[in-house]
C-alpha cells in the first residue's frame, strides 16, 4: 500500500468522524456499566433494533433515519424501563447479579438478534437520506456525509447527555446512585427509581445510535456482535463513569481501527478494539480518565 | 460411589449406547448422538468455570474452535509434509503425520487450555465481569485471526475428507462416536472428582464471596486459573474431532454463536451446582435442537434455547437439578 | 521485650483525593488484647483492610511477625497467621456450616509446612471450633438458618479456624443483645487465653473496656490516643472526638 499524506489525513478524518459514533454507541454502556455496574452486553441488540425501525420508517415513509430515531426516545425508554424492572426483581433484589444477570442479557441479545433473523432474514439494509453519497471536501481531505452527518448528530447527543448528568438533579442522583446508594436514601431518593431512570436512558439513546450506525454501514442482525468488543474496550479505555473518557477513548479507537484498516486492510478491524481491550486491562485497569 | 466404579459404570452406559445405536444400523443416530455428546462436553467444561466458581465465560465458541482449527493446521501439514519436512526432519515427520484423532484431541486441549491461560492470567485478577467480557471478545479475534490465516483456509474455509470405513468400528462417524463418549466419561468424572475435593470447595468459595475467600487462605487467582485452563482444554478437546465429523470446517461454522450460547444455557437450565445438570440440560436441549432444525427450521430451535435460558434464569435459577431438589425436600417434609 | 507481632509503620492510604490513613503508627506484641475505637468513618477498616491485604496502602509498611507483608496477597497473609473477621459477616452461603469452618482448615492449616491433617483429624477439629462457639448442633445447617449472633459467632470461628496468631475482629458485636454481646466478649479472652494475639474493633464502649489492656484510637484517619483504657477514655481529645460526655 503506498503510503501518501492524503491518505493518511483521510484515514485519520475518518476515524475521528467514525470515534463520535462510537461514543454515541458506547454512552448507554457508560451509564448501565459504568455508573450503575450492570452488564447489559445486549447493548448492542438495543442498537440494532434502533437500526431496523429507523430503516422500515425511511422505507415505507420516507422518513429521515434521524428524526425516527427521536421520535423513538420515548419508546426506548420504557423498554429500558421495563428491562430494568425485570433485572431488579429477578436479579439485583437476589444478589445474584452476577452469574444470572449476565446470561440474562446474554439470554436477551440473543434472542432479539435470532428474532431481528426471523423478521429480515440475512439481506444487508440501508437507507436513503440525502446526506448519503456525497462527500465535503476541503482541499485533499475528504468528509463523508454519511459519516460526518451522524458524527456531529451523536456528538449534540452525547453532550446533552453529559449537560443532563451534570446539571439535572435526576442526572446527578444518577452519578451518585452507584456511588453511595444510602446517601441518596437519606435524601428521600429512591435508588431504585434512579437507576430504572438511568436504564431506560441508557436503552434510549441505542434509539438514536442505532440510526446512526444503518446511515454509516449496511446492517444485518449479527452487526451487533461487532460492537460488543468496541463498546467495552472503549469503555474500559476511557474509565468506567466516565463521559468524558468514553468520548476520548472513541475518538482514540476510531482513529486506531480507521488507519489498520487503510493501512493492513478491514479484516483485522475486530482485532483492534480486542488488543486494546486486552492492553488496557492488563496496564491500566480504571482507564484513562476512571475513577 | 467411589470413583473407579463411577467410571465403571460410566463404561457400561457407555457401552450400551453405542451397542444399541449399532443394532440400528443407521448413520444418523450416530451423528445425531455425536452432537449431543458434543454438547454434554461444552456444557460440563463451562460448569466448571461457570457454575463452580461463578465466573462466566462467553467464548465457548472461540475455545471450541481452537481445537478443531488446530485439528485444521495439524492434517494441513501432514497432507502436505513433502514440501515441509526437509532434511533431518523429514524422517521424523513422516511418521508422526498424519496424526490420528486421539492425538489430534489432545492437541487441541493442549492448545486450547494454553489460550484459556493467557486470557486468564490476563483478566482473571479484575473483577468477573472483565474476564466475561474478554473472553466475549476472544472470540471475535480468534475468529480474525482465522479468517486471515490462509494456511487453514481462511474464509473460503478448509476441507478435511476422513477415511470412510475404519477397522473394528466400521463406518467412520462410530469412531468418532466413540471417541467423543470417551471425552464425555473424561469430563463427567472430572467434574464430578472436583465437586469432592478439596479444590471443589475452593471453586465454592471463590464463587460465594472472593474476599472472604481469601481472607480464610484459598488462593483464589491460582484456582481461577486452574479452572480456565481446565474448562478451556475440554472444550478444545471436544472441537478436535470437529472438521473430521463434518469433512469441511469454515469460520462462521466453528465460530458459530450457538456454541455460546448452549454452552450457558444447558448448565443454566440443568443446574449449575453439580455435575449431573450440564449433562440433563445438555441432552434435554441437545435432542430438542435436533428435532426443531428438521421439524421447524434452524433459527426457530435457536430462539427456543434463547427463550429458555432466559425463562429459566429468571424463574428457576438452580435449573432442574434445583427443581428436583426442591421437589424432593418437600416431599421429604411431613 | 521482643519484637511485636504486628507493626504498622506510619501507614497511609487514600481514595482519589480523600485521606482515608495518615501516617497511622500501631504495634501489637503477642499475646495482647487491642481495643481499636473511633467514629464511623475514621478508618478503622480501611487500617484493617490494608494490614490484611485486601487494599493496597501508598506508603508506609505492614510488617507481621518480623516479616514486611506490603506485597504480599491476603491469602498469602492468612497463611502467615493474619486473621480477620469481617464487619457484615460473609459466610459461604452454599456450605453448611461445618463446610465453612472446614475451608480454612484445609486450605490454610493444610497449606502451612509441616502437619498435614487427615481427614479424620479435619472433621475432629471442625466439631472442636464448633463446639467452641456452640453451632455444633447446627453443623449440618446453612447460614442462612442461623440467627444474628450465630452468624457472627460463625465468622469468629471461621477466622479461628485459620490458626492464626493475630486475630482482627471487625465489630463482631453491632446490633447485639446485652448477654449476646458478653457471650462474644467471654469468647474473644477465651481465644486469647489460648494463645491468639486479638484487636478488637468496637463502638461498645462496655465491650471494648472490658476486653482491652490497651486502647487505640483513630479519629479522622489519624490515630490521637494509644494506652491504658482508664487514661485514654479521660483523654480530652478523645471525649471531644468521639465519646462525648
Amino acid at each position: 500500500m503506498e503510503f501518501s499524506f492524503a491518505l493518511l489525513t483521510n484515514a485519520i478524518v475518518a476515524g475521528l468522524l467514525l470515534g463520535g459514533f462510537y461514543a454515541a454507541v458506547t454512552a448507554g454502556i457508560s451509564i448501565s456499566f459504568g455508573m450503575l455496574d450492570i452488564v447489559n452486553i445486549a447493548h448492542p441488540a438495543f442498537i440494532i433494533v434502533g437500526s431496523y425501525i429507523a430503516y422500515i420508517v425511511n422505507i415505507e415513509l420516507g422518513v429521515d433515519p434521524i428524526l425516527v430515531s427521536v421520535v423513538m426516545l420515548p419508546a426506548f425508554y420504557a423498554l429500558g424501563a421495563i428491562v430494568y424492572q425485570v433485572y431488579y426483581l429477578s436479579f439485583e433484589k437476589r444478589g445474584q447479579e452476577s452469574l444470572r444477570g449476565l446470561a440474562f442479557f446474554f439470554g436477551l441479545l440473543f434472542v432479539t438478534e435470532v428474532l431481528l433473523l426471523i423478521a429480515f432474514g440475512v439481506d444487508y439494509r440501508s437507507v436513503n437520506a440525502v446526506y448519503i453519497g456525497p462527500s465535503l471536501r476541503l482541499g485533499s481531505i475528504e468528509f463523508p456525509l454519511r459519516l460526518l452527518v451522524p458524527c456531529l448528530a451523536a456528538l449534540a447527543m452525547f453532550a446533552a447527555l453529559q449537560l443532563f448528568l451534570s446539571r439535572s438533579f435526576i442526572g446527578r442522583a444518577v452519578m451518585a446512585v452507584s456511588q453511595d446508594p444510602l446517601a441518596l436514601r437519606l435524601m428521600a431518593v429512591d435508588p431504585t427509581r434512579i437507576k430504572r431512570i438511568a436504564f431506560g436512558i441508557s436503552i434510549a439513546t441505542a434509539s438514536m445510535a442505532g440510526a446512526f450506525l444503518i446511515i454509516i454501514q449496511p446492517v444485518i442482525p449479527s452487526v451487533g456482535r461487532d460492537y460488543i468488543g468496541r463498546i467495552f474496550a472503549i469503555c474500559v479505555l476511557g474509565g468506567l463513569g466516565s463521559l468524558p473518557g468514553t468520548l476520548i477513548a472513541a475518538l482514540l479507537l476510531g482513529v486506531i481501527e480507521s488507519l489498520t484498516s487503510t493501512f493492513y486492510g478491514p479484516s483485522w478491524a475486530p482485532a483492534v478494539s480486542f488488543g486494546i481491550l486486552l492492553l488496557t486491562l492488563a496496564v491500566r485497569p480504571s482507564g484513562l480518565l476512571g475513577r | 460411589m467411589r470413583t473407579p466404579v463411577f467410571i465403571l459404570c460410566e463404561v457400561a452406559v457407555g457401552a450400551a449406547l453405542y451397542l444399541l445405536f449399532r443394532h440400528y444400523g443407521n448413520d444418523y443416530v450416530f451423528f445425531a448422538g455425536y452432537t449431543v455428546l458434543q454438547y454434554i462436553v461444552l456444557a460440563t467444561a463451562w460448569n466448571i468455570l461457570g457454575g463452580y466458581c461463578g465466573y462466566v465465560n462467553f467464548g465457548s465458541a472461540g475455545f471450541f474452535a481452537i481445537g478443531a482449527y488446530s485439528s485444521v493446521f495439524l492434517h494441513t501439514v501432514g497432507q502436505n509434509v513433502d514440501d515441509i519436512a526437509t532434511g533431518f526432519l523429514a524422517g521424523p515427520m513422516h511418521v508422526i503425520f498424519p496424526m490420528p484423532v486421539p492425538v489430534l484431541i489432545v492437541f487441541g486441549g493442549v492448545f486450547a487450555g494454553l489460550v484459556g491461560l493467557g486470557t486468564g492470567y490476563l483478566t482473571l485478577r479484575l473483577r468477573g465481569v472483565f474476564f466475561a467480557i474478554a473472553t466475549l471478545a476472544l472470540a471475535v479475534v480468534l475468529q480474525t485471526l482465522v479468517v486471515n490465516w490462509s494456511f487453514v483456509g481462511g474464509s473460503r474455509g478448509a476441507y478435511v475428507i476422513p477415511p470412510n470405513t475404519v477397522p473394528v468400528f466400521g463406518p467412520y462417524i462410530q469412531y468418532l462416536f466413540v471417541l467423543m463418549l470417551i471425552l464425555v466419561i473424561v469430563s463427567l468424572t472430572t467434574a464430578r472428582l472436583i465437586e469432592r475435593s478439596r479444590l471443589g470447595y475452593g471453586f465454592a468459595t471463590i464463587r460465594d464471596d472472593e474476599l472472604a475467600a481469601e481472607a480464610s487462605g484459598v488462593p483464589t487467582l491460582k484456582l481461577k486459573l486452574i479452572a480456565t485452563v481446565l474448562s478451556g482444554a475440554l472444550m478444545g478437546m471436544a472441537g478436535a474431532p470437529f472438521p473430521y465429523y463434518l469433512g469441511y470446517v469454515e469460520p462462521s461454522s466453528a465460530f458459530d454463536l450457538s456454541y455460546a450460547v448452549n454452552s450457558i444455557a444447558m448448565p443454566m437450565i440443568g443446574g449449575t451446582t453439580s455435575w449431573v445438570g450440564p449433562m440433563i440440560g445438555a441432552i434435554l436441549l441437545g435432542t430438542l435442537q435436533q428435532l426443531a432444525t428438521v421439524t421447524i427450521s434452524s433459527v426457530g430451535n435457536l430462539l427456543i434455547v434463547g427463550l429458555l435460558l432466559i425463562g429459566f434464569v429468571i424463574v428457576a435459577p438452580n435449573g432442574i437439578v434445583g427443581l428436583w431438589q426442591n421437589w424432593t425436600r418437600k416431599r421429604s417434609k411431613p | 521485650m521482643s519484637a511485636p507481632l504486628l507493626q504498622v509503620d506510619q501507614v497511609g492510604k487514600r481514595f482519589g483525593g480523600f485521606v482515608a490513613l495518615d501516617s497511622v503508627d500501631l504495634t501489637v506484641g503477642e499475646g495482647e488484647r487491642v481495643g481499636l475505637i473511633g467514629p464511623n468513618g475514621s478508618g478503622k477498616s480501611t487500617l484493617v483492610n490494608c494490614i490484611c491485604g485486601t487494599l493496597h496502602n501508598e506508603t508506609g509498611d505492614v510488617i507481621f511477625a518480623g516479616e514486611p507483608v506490603n506485597g504480599l496477597i491476603t491469602h498469602e497473609r492468612t497463611r502467615r497467621g493474619l486473621a480477620r473477621s469481617f464487619q457484615l459477616p460473609r459466610p459461604f452461603m452454599s456450605l453448611s456450616v461445618a463446610e465453612n469452618i472446614r475451608v480454612p482448615l484445609l486450605y490454610t492449616v493444610n497449606a502451612r509446612s509441616g502437619h498435614h491433617l487427615s481427614p479424620a483429624e479435619l472433621d475432629e477439629r471442625c466439631l472442636e471450633l464448633l463446639k467452641l462457639v456452640a453451632l455444633d448442633g447446627k453443623a449440618a445447617q446453612y447460614p442462612r438458618d442461623l440467627t444474628q449472633v450465630e452468624m457472627r459467632k460463625l465468622e469468629l470461628a471461621r477466622a479461628v479456624a485459620a490458626e492464626p496468631k493475630l486475630l482482627i475482629a471487625d465489630e463482631s458485636m453491632a446490633g447485639l443483645s446485652h448477654s449476646e454481646v458478653e457471650d462474644i466478649v467471654s469468647l474473644l479472652i477465651r481465644l486469647n487465653e489460648r494463645g491468639i494475639t486479638i484487636i478488637m474493633i468496637e463502638h461498645i464502649m462496655r465491650a471494648v473496656m472490658s476486653f482491652s489492656q490497651r486502647i487505640v484510637v483513630l479519629v479522622s484517619g489519624k490515630k490521637i490516643a494509644d494506652g491504658a483504657p482508664d487514661d485514654v477514655i479521660k483523654d480530652r481529645e478523645v471525649v471531644g472526638a468521639y465519646l462525648g460526655q
